[in-house]
């Protein structure tokens, strides 16, 4: 039978206030255990949390950016269970009037595609702390510290259809919560997080099949082979003619499976109900207003941009817009040059290759937009070749200078574009290779342009620093002259 | 409605409460008695009135987003039951 995969996501996104959603204890991450875990993360008896206005700013802010309707009036609730981390016995979240309601965003697919995915909603809660197992002879330790920490919850629609697009999905909620400012997006810091809502039903049935939900998975790689590994579980089993138990499992990274955690709760088992400690949170137009002029272009809108105003490729536009570092670097960079098609190829391919080799970032760059600028312009105007470009671009990154210009000087690089130069050598080129001259005429018109590559070669041994550009012109029409 | 034994024990289970198997049928009772009042509140005509969430017509008021708690722990992690290495210790949960 031909199985269609149904998927959807709940990422979990700790939004960047400096301190707690319910209180004033410090959310930086990597504090020495529990010693950010004050009394009201504690949960001591009394304690009442107070809603910090920064949450509600980020929360709204990023409903704007997804064009999801904005809840003016949103209500916290209690969800109720039991376990170490959560010392309060419940989490405060939001059930049925959650800060953000239907959005949606525009997925990436490679080669320019995109497709649209709804969001169902984003509600704010908060984080729980963290259990130890190993190292406490045979106990669990807990660290609050990570306990009250904003969050905000988004849910896709299950409208996702494959591992791939799970994956694009993820990614693009993390270039826009980071070209926001409300989460740094380290997925390695545990920042963003991502359950995924997987089951399979018959190709064009309408009704879903049964869900599992796999929890916490880290990185983006993991999300593409946890959902792999788990759709083909599902289809063994219903291939055999056996059911789907809905269940949260986990996965595991090195054996490459998932596994039954616990059976998952049935919603009623959380027991919901309003927080008494916490009124309705209402806001206005003018407040959602204020907000709303603040959006940053967002990576969609860079996107479009790219390609309408610099004649960028929908691909090149995409993958440089994601990530709003690099598109400012790309922005100032190609001004200077004045090529941002060049300066894009540059950009995607050999800094690209270089930040990744040297693994940090492009904020960590020993070369500036200014600097690449530089170099690029030279390239424009003929004055150096491409691999003069790479041998400046390296002599900077490893800290031989700063001065392009001084550079290319230095290193020799200027090539020569004079023509009336390059026709001397191009002669003698052609006087010292009669036979070459001899083969060239032979051969038929249409494959001569394979048969100039010798006498490139040549000139530019003959004279260094020669624009291969310019050689190619000239040895066209030397050579036409001649039959 | 009336609650029946192993509904009161479900109950129990998710409130991690032990009761005692002689005081299932008063818990039975009352906590029918409390779904009762409800059954009497749900039968109120409410058509047109808003659902409130919460009984004060108020609305939340919010703090700046600054921290204001110092570190604690020591204070704290005297009135623990036990304690190692900063963290607190439970029964090992491993799920």
């Amino acid at each position: 039978m031909e199985w269609e995969v149904v998927i959807g996501l709940e990422i979990h996104a700790q939004l960047a206030t400096k301190s707690k959603i319910f209180s004033g204890s410090s959310t930086e991450y990597g504090a020495d255990a529990n010693t950010q875990a004050n009394i009201y993360d504690l949960g001591l008896p009394g304690v009442l949390p107070v809603f910090n206005e920064e949450a509600l700013r980020m929360a709204v802010k990023f409903g704007l950016a997804i064009d999801a309707e904005i809840g003016m009036k949103s209500v916290f609730d209690r969800k109720n269970y039991f376990y170490p981390d959560s010392p309060k016995g419940y989490q405060i979240t939001q059930l049925h009037e959650p800060i953000v309601g239907m959005g949606h965003i525009d997925i990436d697919l490679g080669e320019g595609k995109s497709r649209r995915i709804n969001v169902t909603r984003a509600h704010l809660e908060e984080d729980a702390g963290k259990s130890v197992h190993e190292g406490f002879d045979g106990q669990s330790g807990i660290d609050l510290n990570r306990c009250g920490t904003p969050l905000i919850e988004i849910v896709s629609e299950p409208e996702l259809r494959s591992s791939k697009e799970a994956s694009a999905y993820f990614r693009k909620m993390q270039s826009i919560v980071m070209y926001l400012g409300i989460c740094d997006g380290d997925l390695s810091q545990g920042s963003m997080r991502c359950d995924c809502n997987v089951s399979l039903r018959p190709k064009g049935q309408e009704e879903f099949g049964t869900r599992t939900e796999i929890k916490n998975v880290n990185s983006f790689k993991n999300v593409e082979r946890a959902i792999e590994v788990e759709i083909e579980r599902q289809m063994d089993i219903l291939e055999d003619g056996g059911s789907i138990k809905q269940e949260t499992r986990l996965f595991d990274a090195d054996k490459n499976e998932t596994r039954s955690m616990r059976s998952k709760e049935v919603e009623n088992d959380y027991r919901y109900f309003p927080d008494p400690d916490l009124l309705p949170v209402i806001i206005d137009e003018e407040y959602v207003e204020a907000i709303r002029a603040t959006l940053p272009e967002l990576p969609e809108q860079k996107k479009a941009r790219f390609e309408a105003e610099h004649g960028l490729s929908a691909y090149n536009a995409s993958v440089l817009a994601a990530n709003r570092e690099m598109a400012d670097y790309f922005e100032a960079a190609a001004g200077i040059s004045g090529d941002y098609k060049m300066t894009a190829n540059w950009v995607m391919g050999d800094l690209s290759a270089a930040l990744n080799k040297n693994e940090i970032s492009i904020n960590e760059i020993p070369v500036s937009a200014e600097q690449l600028g530089a170099i690029l312009k030279n390239v424009k105007g003929n004055d150096i070749s491409n691999d003069g470009a790479k041998e400046v671009f390296n002599a900077i990154w490893q800290g031989k200078g700063s001065d392009v210009d001084q550079l290319i000087d230095q290193l020799g690089l200027k090539q020569v574009s004079d023509t009336s130069a390059i026709e001397a050598v191009v002669a003698q080129v052609l006087a010292d290779n009669p036979k070459l001259v001899e083969g060239y005429l032979n051969t038929p018109e249409d494959k001569r342009a394979k048969a100039i590559g010798p006498f490139i070669g040549a000139t530019r041994k003959a004279a260094k620093g020669v624009n291969p550009q310019v050689v190619m012109e000239v040895l066209k029409q030397k050579l036409n002259e001649l039959g | 409605m009336s609650l029946d034994t192993n509904q009161v024990l479900a109950i129990a289970d998710l409130a991690r409460l032990q009761i005692d198997e002689k005081s299932i049928t008063d818990f039975q009772t009352n906590l029918s008695n409390v779904l009762d009042l409800v059954d009497q509140l749900q039968a109120v005509d409410t058509n047109g009135v808003e659902p409130m969430a919460h009984p004060m017509d108020a609305v939340q008021r919010l703090r700046a987003d600054v921290v204001t708690e110092v570190n604690q722990r020591e204070k704290f992690q005297k009135i623990a039951p036990s304690t190692a290495d900063g963290h607190y210790l439970v029964p090992k949960v491993v799920e």
